[in-house]
């Protein structure tokens, strides 16, 4: 499969030499959401792996600016941002909050969900790594069954926190996921969202070669594998109407969906797993997909 | 200027208004609540053009008013006891992002037990994190204060602590001046956007990872802005004195210091009765001054000095308590008289704390004790002042 990606911007606002790992999946999809948003931007940065990534003082990887921020209080930093541009008369600036999923379903859910209520004009965009990959690959909120981490030693017993559907129900303007391996869908998503005024919430699956141990040369392999298994669905919330996006539209009908196992054998994280909890997980896929039967055209 | 009869707490929501801040971001706390439901209806009714962030938490207030003030905003918050330590770690990061932030601290003991009454044990956490920590006595005090607040912050680049009392100032009813809005727009111009404001014009970032290298001159930088904000205060009080006719002596205020044989340094609403006591006091003969400490941060240790320097003894009185430590007025100033060479003996007092009733009285017998202390050659003692005896005598525990 080919395809020509000429509507991604040539413009980089996130440089060289920053200090992402090989492979990092998050790079990956922060570079394109800079690109979709332009450099009229505010980043809004808590503790994640991201903080390391910008590179330290004096430089910096990012040619927008950016506020580093306390890991529970992106949120509400981006809400003062947001307020304070539109009081101060600054038109069109885009106020972003790029977050791990541990500062996002776990120590910043409180002010996230705050900020969204109050439906303030920012983007929320959480990099979902699915652990606390920065201190060193820790079980978060985000971490799927059965996933090794140097807290789960002996895989994770719980299921993953599911954000977006939470943000749903804030009932906030615009909500949609993101996959690095599709780089088109995420221009698309984040274009559409410029022009929806309120809170817009976008949710990464980040693949994380050291954390999920894979090689750094098949990230993009294991994105469009968690797509294709359906164990990572793209689709968006525009105003109430759920709609799925990219390679997702295809996959309804579960015998169109690859089993979840050639979603798990790229990854060293779930080596150990046993065929109970594959089965396992792939029937927590198959439920989440008869959820997504449900919301299709649903208002 | 227009005379008029507010609250504490009123007196602060409208000289909030006056200095014209951008955004306000607020989580309801007693007793600060009528700050910000006064700035609201300020708001709602037009009076003040700013915008006015309902937050889900203190953690949020402190963080919503650093996002804005990064961005060029004049910003306003206002809390209390757990309200404070909960936002505390963003406290940290305002003061370490050089943020002009000013907020109202009506202080409150801090729980368990339960307590909604005064102390300072509160605002008195922020003494280590680079804010300037200052404290008013009445209601007029803590409007003056609010607005020149706002003229330190933007001099200095650190965030600006305004603490008042619980209740004893926060909802006592007293006459104040306000200043028109011409006088305090000439006093306090519309902010400057500095060099270090967020912009997409020129990107840069604010707190980004800093090595051993480079991280010590941050600090050492605070710290010198600190030192600088011990002239700033004073200048600051002086140019709002030409404006009002008030001056408060700048960090501190020296009440019958000059000759003074004694003198009690206290902060906060309590300063009051301790003047009257002082006054009482001074009719019998006794030559004893109160100063009353208005900067904690910067601590005023010249001003401090110069009284120490002049006198036989001096009394200290906390409306807190360090645990394990001291009275933190106490020890503060034993390590600044020792730090000058200085061998005058400090007797330290504690009391009040919690809310519990301070009288006139009270004072007098401290300064009665002070005067004993003193004749006999005593160099430190430590009193905790209306403890109930049998607790005192270790009859009975809690």
């Amino acid at each position: 499969m080919s395809r020509v990606l000429k509507t991604i911007p040539y413009e980089e606002y996130l440089l060289r030499g920053n200090a992402a790992c090989p492979g990092c999946g998050a790079e990956l999809t922060l570079r394109y959401v800079l690109k979709a948003l332009g450099p009229k931007t505010i980043m809004v940065i808590p503790a994640c792996c991201t903080s390391v990534i910008a590179g330290p003082y004096p430089r910096t990887a990012f040619n927008v600016p950016v506020l580093h921020i306390a890991f529970a209080a992106s949120a509400a930093a981006a809400s003062g941002i947001a307020e304070a541009v539109e009081q101060l008369g600054k038109k069109d600036v885009n106020v972003v909050v790029w977050a791990g999923d541990g500062g996002t379903v776990d120590i910043g859910l409180q002010a996230l969900s705050g900020a969204a209520e109050r439906n303030h004009n920012l983007f929320y965009i959480c990099y979902d790594n699915e652990a606390y990959m920065n201190t060193g690959i820790q079980k978060s909120g985000s971490t799927p069954y059965g996933a090794w981490t140097t807290t789960t030693p002996t895989g994770n017993k719980g299921f993953k926190k599911d954000l977006p559907t939470i943000m749903k129900a804030h009932g906030v303007p615009y909500i949609a996921t993101l996959n690095p391996a599709f780089p088109n869908d995420i221009l698309a998503k984040i274009n559409k969202a410029k022009k929806i005024r309120g809170f817009k919430y976008f949710h990464a699956l980040s693949p994380c070669p050291p954390g999920w141990r894979f090689d750094s040369s098949t990230t993009i392999e294991v994105a469009r594998m968690a797509v294709l298994t359906g164990m990572w669905i793209l689709y968006e919330w525009d105003r109430g109407i759920f709609r799925l996006t990219g390679p997702s539209r295809g996959l309804l009908n579960k015998e169109k969906r690859k089993h979840v196992i050639e979603y798990l054998k790229l990854q060293g994280r779930f080596r150990h797993i046993s065929k109970e909890d594959i089965e396992i997980l792939q029937e927590y896929v198959d439920n989440k997909w008869e959820e997504i039967k449900s919301l299709i055209g649903n208002k | 200027m227009t005379r008029m009869v507010l609250t504490g707490n009123h007196a602060a929501a409208y000289a909030v208004k006056l200095s014209r801040p951008d955004v306000i971001s607020v989580y309801p706390i007693t007793p600060q609540t009528s700050v910000i439901e006064k700035l609201s209806e300020f708001v709602e009714n037009g009076e003040l053009n700013a915008r006015f962030i309902r937050v889900e938490s203190e953690h949020s207030a402190m963080a919503a008013v650093l996002g804005a003030a990064s961005v060029g905003a004049r910003v306003y918050t206002a809390t209390s006891s757990q309200g404070l330590l909960y936002m505390y770690e963003v406290c940290w990061w305002t003061a370490g992002a050089r943020l002009p932030i000013v907020m109202g601290v009506v202080t409150r003991a801090i729980a368990p037990p339960w307590s909604i009454w005064t102390d300072h044990s509160d605002i008195l956490t922020l003494r280590d994190s680079g804010w300037i920590i200052l404290f008013a006595s009445d209601v007029q005090e803590v409007f003056d204060l609010t607005i020149q607040a706002y003229k330190i912050a933007e001099t200095v680049n650190l965030p600006v602590a305004v603490g008042w009392d619980a209740f004893v100032v926060s909802h006592a009813i007293e006459p104040l001046d306000i200043l028109s809005q011409e006088e305090v727009d000439k006093f306090l111009p519309k902010k400057k956007v500095s060099e270090h404001m967020l912009k997409v014009e020129d990107p840069f970032s604010l707190g980004n990872l800093t090595y051993p290298e480079d991280y010590m001159e941050f600090r050492y930088d605070i710290w010198k802005a600190q030192k600088k904000a011990l002239d700033v205060i004073s200048n600051v009080d002086e140019e709002y004195g030409e404006l009002s006719g008030r001056r408060y002596g700048g960090t501190v205020e020296k009440n019958m210091c000059d000759d003074a044989d004694m003198v009690l340094f206290i902060i906060g609403a309590a300063s009051g009765d301790a003047i009257e006591a002082a006054t009482l006091l001074r009719r019998k003969g006794l030559k004893v001054g109160v100063c009353r400490i208005r900067s904690m941060r910067p601590f005023p240790s010249d001003e401090v000095i110069k009284i120490a320097e002049n006198v036989k003894i001096i009394g200290t009185f906390d409306r807190d308590i360090s645990l394990g430590c001291g009275g933190i007025i106490g020890v503060e100033i034993r390590a600044v008289t020792k730090e000058r060479g200085l061998d005058v003996p400090v007797i330290e007092y504690i009391g009040g704390i919690g809310g519990r009733d301070l009288r006139v009285q009270d004072f007098v017998e401290i300064f009665n004790d002070m005067d004993k202390l003193s004749r006999k050659g005593v160099r430190f003692e430590r009193r905790w002042i209306g403890l109930k005896e049998e607790f005192e005598k270790g009859e009975i525990n809690v």
